[in-house]
């Protein structure tokens, strides 16, 4: 199963090593981390994916619960929540491609923010599912690079995880 | 008060009523070794390997209820400390490790003597700190001693670059600590608790499991008045030993891979299983597939969240500080209307006996050769079972746990969880300075003695008076003992030849080294040895070579698929 799980840590150095090291170390697996500070600079919030039984899924937010520098961790995915990923791709855009590009993202919502007279830079936010749909709907000879950041996610309405 | 870095480190330390530092000076401490020359609050103890430093206050540590501290300098200081460091972090030692560290912008140049300390001291460690400017000196070491002994105990290192050690800061010492992020729960939920109170008292099969959580939050008492409410089987893990005294008529001997027939077995048929402060660790339980066969409830107190249901399903988990949660039981034993059935547990005690008729520590004594097990009998003998008892790892641990019948807890310091050879006598120096004038028997052997030797050297400066009970059986007994049982007597480099002659090498040390080959002269050589009340003396015990630790449940087996002698092979 896949998990959506949060984290509020204290935004010291070494503080994403500790985390990361910990799936290391245990063997849990990792899809995605995301991790930047909160409004409060004192704290970070991260979203990490991750796969595994039930079993495994407790020990993970045990483990990091154990994690000195760790505040709070919620398993967004207990609940309704909402998934959010930001990828840039760059494409070829030439000749006819152009104008099919610009059809296919504006399809999928997606942004133009750089344009060349042979690239364009595309700019999507979706869940992961729909960003990958996008990759998939485009000639693949196309794609000259993408960049994604990995999934952030928050709960839905009184779902609140702050101090 | 305007002080520098180093003159803060050791202020703090006598404000935290730090008695020793076990430690080993080097470039990147020179500022704090020139602070602790200077006053005399704190004793510094010099061993010869970094090592050591950190087996001595584990074991200082292990054998009080104090914080252990080790200081060592940048780089192989660091690396030479990481096996002592991990070794207390796996049986959750409360310690301070203060680290040198290069200064601040040599940091990352690949200086001399540098290496992340930081970085590779976290998988091993409770938490560990860099600190970067003086004036956090202070919080951080109130810091680092309050995670080491609060909540789950473990290592806390504190890595301080040189120049910090010389900058100057404001010094006041916290009178307390608050972390947001760090809140041990004290209190165990008290539904859970009653829930865990009616089903010891609905229980026909009671079975007790307590590991070194019941030490290390020295709850011994509770726990004993619970065994003794209960009228029920108690057994001890291997680092638990001593939570429960060995020679009651309840206790049913330590459980496990080594463990008693009657230990194993109670374990498997219970109907109702309370476990407290052990981690059903797979030295434990064997096979969590074979142990999960036979149904019964289990109740689980551990301070540790992470370790409740990790390895087996638990019923009604117990997170809390064990002697809080234990005296919340028995108040509710107390108060309760309810008796444990004793009919039901006449049964039940009738079924333990049988099992313990089996006697599984019987082992054939001889008159020519020395037994193993036979010296360590005479040594519970001769120290009338009240010697502080630490051990190394192998063949000779697991004979000093099964035949040391230990009744109070603190007495039995061994590396249970990392298995480290090479702690013995460094332990010893630990547990000697913390209780000066009491017997302190090392039980090792000629592989693992080996392993920290030098340390011997440190005994005889600081006066210690160990007495090193050496099994020495010229094999690396335990795993000769796999070597012969799963691949057919194979013994693939685990025969030591060109050994050194040990009572002539302590003799070099300035110590009394005796060699046994007798059993008649067993007995004899420990009371000389323990008369010698300042010497330190190794006993080199000749013993059978091909002796076996028995009962064993082999690696991946059950709990009660145990092999009891050799004739079982």
């Amino acid at each position: 199963m896949r998990h959506v799980i949060s984290v509020l840590i204290e935004n010291e150095a070494g503080a994403l090593s500790r985390v990361s090291g910990l799936f290391s170390a245990r063997g849990y697996n990792i899809e995605s981390l995301t991790v930047a500070p909160t409004e409060d600079v004192s704290l970070s919030r991260m979203t990490i994916i991750s796969t595994g039984s039930d079993d495994i899924i407790e020990q993970i937010t045990k483990q990091l619960n154990k994690l000195i520098e760790v505040v709070k961790v919620v398993d967004l995915s207990e609940a309704a929540h909402v998934e959010r990923e930001l990828m840039l791709i760059k494409v070829r855009a030439t000749g006819k491609d152009r104008e099919e590009l610009k059809r296919v993202a504006d399809i999928f919502r997606g942004r133009i923010i750089d344009v060349t007279d042979s690239t364009y830079v595309i700019e999507l936010t979706g869940n992961t599912s729909k960003l990958d749909s996008f990759v998939g709907a485009i000639d693949a000879s196309l794609i000259l690079e993408t960049v994604r950041t990995g999934v952030c996610g928050i709960g839905r309405g009184d779902r609140i995880l702050r101090l | 008060m305007l002080l520098t870095g180093a003159e803060i480190v050791v202020r703090c330390l006598a404000e935290e009523k730090v008695e020793y530092v076990f430690g080993y000076p080097g470039g990147a401490v020179l500022y704090l070794y020139d602070e602790l020359f200077k006053q005399d609050a704190v004793r510094h103890v010099l061993v010869r390997h970094e090592q050591a430093a950190l087996h001595a206050a584990d074991a200082y540590s292990r054998s009080t209820d104090r914080v252990g501290v080790a200081l060592v300098t940048s780089g192989p200081g660091v690396t030479n400390a990481i096996t002592g460091i991990a070794t207390a972090y796996m049986d959750s030692i409360p310690m301070v490790i203060i680290s040198g560290q290069v200064p601040t912008a040599a940091i990352g140049q690949d200086a001399f003597q540098e290496c992340d300390t930081v970085g590779i001291t976290r998988p091993c460690v409770k938490h560990n700190f860099l600190v970067k400017d003086a004036k956090d000196i202070a919080s951080t070491i109130k810091k680092a001693f309050y995670i080491a002994k609060t909540g789950r105990p473990g290592p806390v290192l504190v890595d301080i670059p040189k120049d910090i050690t010389i900058a100057k800061a404001e010094y006041e010492y916290p009178k307390s600590v608050t972390m947001r992020s760090y809140n041990p729960i004290i209190k165990g939920h008290q539904g859970q608790i009653k829930k865990a109170v009616q089903l010891l008292l609905d229980a026909k099969r009671p079975m007790i499991y307590a590991g070194g959580g019941v030490i290390l939050s020295d709850c011994s008492e509770q726990l004993t008045k619970l065994v003794r409410t209960l009228g029920a089987p108690c057994t001890n893990t291997l680092m638990g030993l001593g939570a429960y005294p060995a020679t009651d008529k309840q206790f049913v001997g330590m459980l496990g891979m080594h463990g008693n027939y009657e230990a194993n077995m109670a374990m498997q048929y219970c109907d109702v299983l309370i476990a407290v402060g052990a981690r059903f660790d797979d030295r434990v339980i064997g096979n969590p597939a074979d142990f999960a066969r036979i149904a019964r409830k289990i109740i689980h107190i551990d301070i540790d969240p992470s370790s409740i249901s990790k390895r087996v399903k638990v019923d009604v988990p117990i997170v809390g500080n064990l002697p809080d949660v234990l005296d919340d039981i028995l108040r509710l034993l107390d108060g309760s209307a309810d008796r444990p059935d004793q009919e039901a547990l006449g049964e039940w005690w009738k079924q333990i006996e049988e099992w313990r008729r089996r006697d599984c520590l019987k082992y054939k004594q001889s008159d020519e050769i020395i037994k193993p097990q036979f010296v360590i009998e005479k040594l519970w003998e001769v120290t009338k079972g009240d010697a502080f008892v630490t051990s190394d790892v192998g063949q000779h641990q697991m004979w000093a746990a099964q035949y040391y019948k230990f009744d109070k807890p603190r007495r039995w310091l061994n590396s249970g969880g990392l298995g480290t050879m090479g702690v013995g006598i460094p332990y010893g120096i630990g547990v000697q300075l913390a209780h000066p004038g009491s017997p302190v028997a090392v039980v090792t052997g000629e592989g693992s003695v080996q392993m920290n030797i030098q340390e011997l050297s440190t005994c005889k400066q600081y006066r210690i008076p160990l007495k090193i009970c050496s099994l020495n059986n010229r094999y690396l007994g335990m795993v000769r003992q796999w070597q012969e049982i799963i691949h057919g007597n194979r013994y693939s480099e685990s025969y030591m030849d060109s050994l050194p002659d040990f009572p002539k090498l302590a003799e070099a040390y300035g110590h009394i080294g005796m060699r046994i080959e007798k059993p008649g002269d067993v007995e004899g050589a420990l009371r000389e040895a323990f008369k010698r009340k300042n010497d330190l003396v190794f006993l080199d015990f000749q013993v059978d070579q091909t002796e076996n630790v028995y009962p064993m449940v082999m690696g991946g087996k059950g709990l009660t698929d145990m092999i009891l002698s050799s004739e079982d092979l």
